[in-house]
């Protein structure tokens, strides 16, 4: 292969992402000149709409932040402005927010799985031709997303942009009845989340091993997802708290997501550092299912978040299972709010990842100021250091349209939320 | 058209992607809609042919800058029927309130190097660009709204325009009125029908997330909410969100119990 190439490749849109951007990237002599990743989803400027609102309009603005984990962007919320008024949800309250967002992580997984990423795997365009060939398969993951659907509405009314949650607990606890109903709709469901491990598991994932530091949240004995300490693989244990001291925002000219770093290096969040830093958290039956597959956490092939999104989702199963049998009854499930002056923080494990809201407020519970950083941002410089080392490692002679499938298909995997973030693709390749 | 499938699209413009979800939320109800029409382009779900001729184009977002402005233009030419979704595409969307601010100074306080961000001075909805043949409200929409248009619209039915008044899906749901016995400060009177009367039926007042209903008296509801004991700011607060860029929200000069400062 001495013959010079010289191409161009455009695609105007990536496809199966939430949101809209962009891959530009040069090859010269079969070496990556440049790289970037464009995120032009047009910025919406939350943080400052959110300026001069009163408390209790939180929860429903920052929802419409992502329509895909709106739960996450109300949880953050609830529990930063709770911290700032002195309050915490009762026991009872949190167990129906640890429900709220079990039904997030079931149906946002399900739908990354089997809509946007295992076409990838199996030599697809679109889950509906992937129907084609795996009908049974996608029913699978179209019946667990609509699931993961039905537990959110069983607490929020709706399951995009619910309405049920509130500072102070929620608006109403849902009926004896409709949970029994739900509770076994669960259970009913527990097999085909195990058969799902097995599936993504045996799928062909590209073996990819790479060097790069997970971070997460971690509990006590918890498998994270509301509460806990910011931790790294490579050291860092340090409260929600100091988020802003270790990590550090910047502003890339190429994409309107702003980019994060830990100790200026690119890092991970999301569903592959959540089961690298606490697979011992798992409940016993998620993990007898993992171990049979033969695949071990922490993994450092990139490729297994697809199998730690199906574990998170047999885990979210039976955590809801368990939970929604202490949610009903008599009894009140929101507290009075006396708002004072004050700041507030708060970090929860969206699907996607680590999220992190800092809000503070005036004596009467109005914004002064709010600070959103979303899991989408914190991965934007890993995801364009992983498509470098992909490519490297995949072979930049190959032809383009393995290489723009190969590129998309690493970016796919990370389900990168745009619209979280912008606040992603056209791939661009120049060969010179 | 006869034996040829309707062929759909699914656009995006600025947004949090909900409204698309009305489609991908189906269930295996997916599967039948992908049998039923050709789906040309829809980014999230797979196909991409953003500038390929259809029958029926949704449209989710709202325009925030000058290539979307472009891009909207294509879209309706290529478009026999275009229908927007949610509230983003029909009245602005939440981001539509920096119309109401110096949106220089905002940039600024986000982006340390404001000058790469590119937006119009005003966030508009699709119909200030283009002639939009329908609207579905809401904040966001449901899988009901969505396949209840697209069946009217395969069926050679003009697709029905919900406009009445949440108070009376609320009514005919026998919900408590939550205004009436808890002296809450529901948006009920004043917003559209569509979602359900979610709100009212798990005990809170609504918010009017999906906008303006017909025929609407703001001024009349905006006074009992200062009997309810909300100030002005606080008034203006429930008109002047979700839906901002609707002109039936927009505070008159004569009402100004709903104004701000």
């Amino acid at each position: 292969m001495t013959e010079q190439r010289d191409i161009r490749i455009h695609v105007p849109v990536l496809a199966r992402v939430e949101g809209e951007g962009a891959l530009h990237l040069t090859v010269r002599n079969n070496r990556i000149e440049t790289l970037q990743l464009n995120i032009y989803e047009p910025p919406r400027l939350f943080e400052k709409l959110l300026e001069g609102r009163e408390y209790h309009e939180v929860p429903d603005m920052v929802a419409r932040i992502c329509g895909i984990c709106p739960v996450a962007y109300q949880m953050c919320a609830v529990t930063a402005l709770e911290q700032i008024f002195g309050m915490q949800g009762s026991p009872r309250v949190q167990a129906m927010r640890r429900v709220f967002y079990c039904g997030e992580w079931i149906q946002s997984h399900a739908l990354h799985i089997h809509l946007l990423a295992a076409p990838d795997f199996l030599g697809f365009d679109s889950a509906p031709e992937m129907a084609r060939d795996y009908p049974d398969e996608v029913r699978r993951g179209l019946r667990l997303q609509a699931l993961g659907n039905r537990l959110i509405a069983l607490l929020g009314a709706r399951s995009v942009h619910p309405v049920g949650a509130c500072v102070g607990g929620f608006h109403h606890a849902p009926g004896a009845a409709q949970t029994d109903a739900l509770i076994a709709e669960l259970e009913q469901a527990l097999p085909d989340a195990a058969a799902l491990i097995t599936w993504v598991a045996a799928l062909d994932l590209p073996d990819d091993r790479q060097d790069f530091c997970s971070v997460s949240l971690r509990h006590e004995h918890e498998y994270p997802m509301m509460q806990g300490r910011l931790v790294s693989d490579q050291g860092l244990d340090i409260p929600i708290e100091d988020y802003a001291q270790h990590f550090t925002e910047h502003q890339v000219s190429h994409s309107t997501a702003l980019h994060a770093t830990l100790k200026g290096k690119p890092f991970l969040v999301g569903p592959l550092a959540r089961m690298n830093l606490n697979s011992d958290r798992l409940p016993d039956s998620t993990a007898a299912i993992l171990a049979q597959t033969g695949i071990r956490f922490p993994s450092a092939n990139m490729f297994h978040s697809i199998v730690a999104r199906a574990a998170e989702i047999h885990f979210a199963i039976s955590e809801a299972i368990r939970l929604l049998k202490s949610v009903t009854g008599p009894g009140t499930v929101r507290s009075a709010v006396t708002p004072r002056a004050g700041t507030g923080y708060a970090c929860t494990e969206a699907p996607r990842g680590v999220l992190w809201h800092r809000y503070r407020t005036d004596a009467e519970g109005n914004i002064r100021s709010a600070r959103i950083v979303p899991p989408t941002s914190q991965n934007q410089a890993r995801i364009e250091q992983d498509i470098a080392r992909s490519l490297q490692a995949f072979g930049l002679d190959r032809l383009e349209d393995a290489l723009r499938l190969r590129a998309e298909t690493v970016i796919r995997n990370y389900d990168p939320c745009i619209s979280c973030a912008t606040h992603f693709l056209k791939l661009k390749v120049d060969r010179r | 058209m006869a034996g040829a499938k309707t062929r759909v699209a699914v656009h995006k413009f600025s947004s949090c992607d909900g409204c698309q979800l009305a489609f991908l939320n189906m269930g295996e109800a997916l599967l039948t809609l992908f049998e039923q029409v050709e789906l040309v382009h829809f980014a999230e779900a797979g196909p991409l042919n953003p500038g390929t001729v259809v029958d029926i184009s949704f449209v989710e977002g709202s325009l925030s800058t000058a290539a979307d402005l472009q891009r909207i233009r294509a879209i309706r030419a290529n478009s026999d029927f275009l229908v927007t979704l949610g509230a983003c595409a029909t009245a602005g969307g939440l981001q539509a309130l920096r119309n109401i601010a110096d949106k220089g100074d905002w940039v600024a306080s986000v982006y340390a190097t404001p000058e790469t961000i590119s937006l119009l001075e005003n966030v508009t909805p699709i119909s200030a660009q283009v002639k939009v043949d329908l609207e579905i409200h809401g904040c966001p929409v449901n899988s009901r709204q969505v396949t209840a248009t697209l069946r009217s619209l395969l069926a050679g039915i003009t697709p029905l325009d919900e406009r009445d008044k949440l108070c009376l899906e609320c009514k005919r749901r026998q919900h408590v009125c939550v205004m009436v016995t808890q002296g809450m400060p529901c948006m009920g009177p004043v917003t559209r029908t569509g979602c359900g009367a979610l709100c009212p039926g798990i005990g809170r007042d609504c918010y009017a997330c999906y906008g303006a209903a017909e025929n609407i008296n703001m001024s009349s509801l905006g006074r009992h909410f200062s009997t309810l004991q909300l100030n002005p700011a606080q008034i203006s607060h429930r008109f002047v969100s979700f839906n901002s860029a609707d002109p039936a929200f927009t505070p008159e000069p004569a009402a100004d119990t709903a104004r701000d400062d």
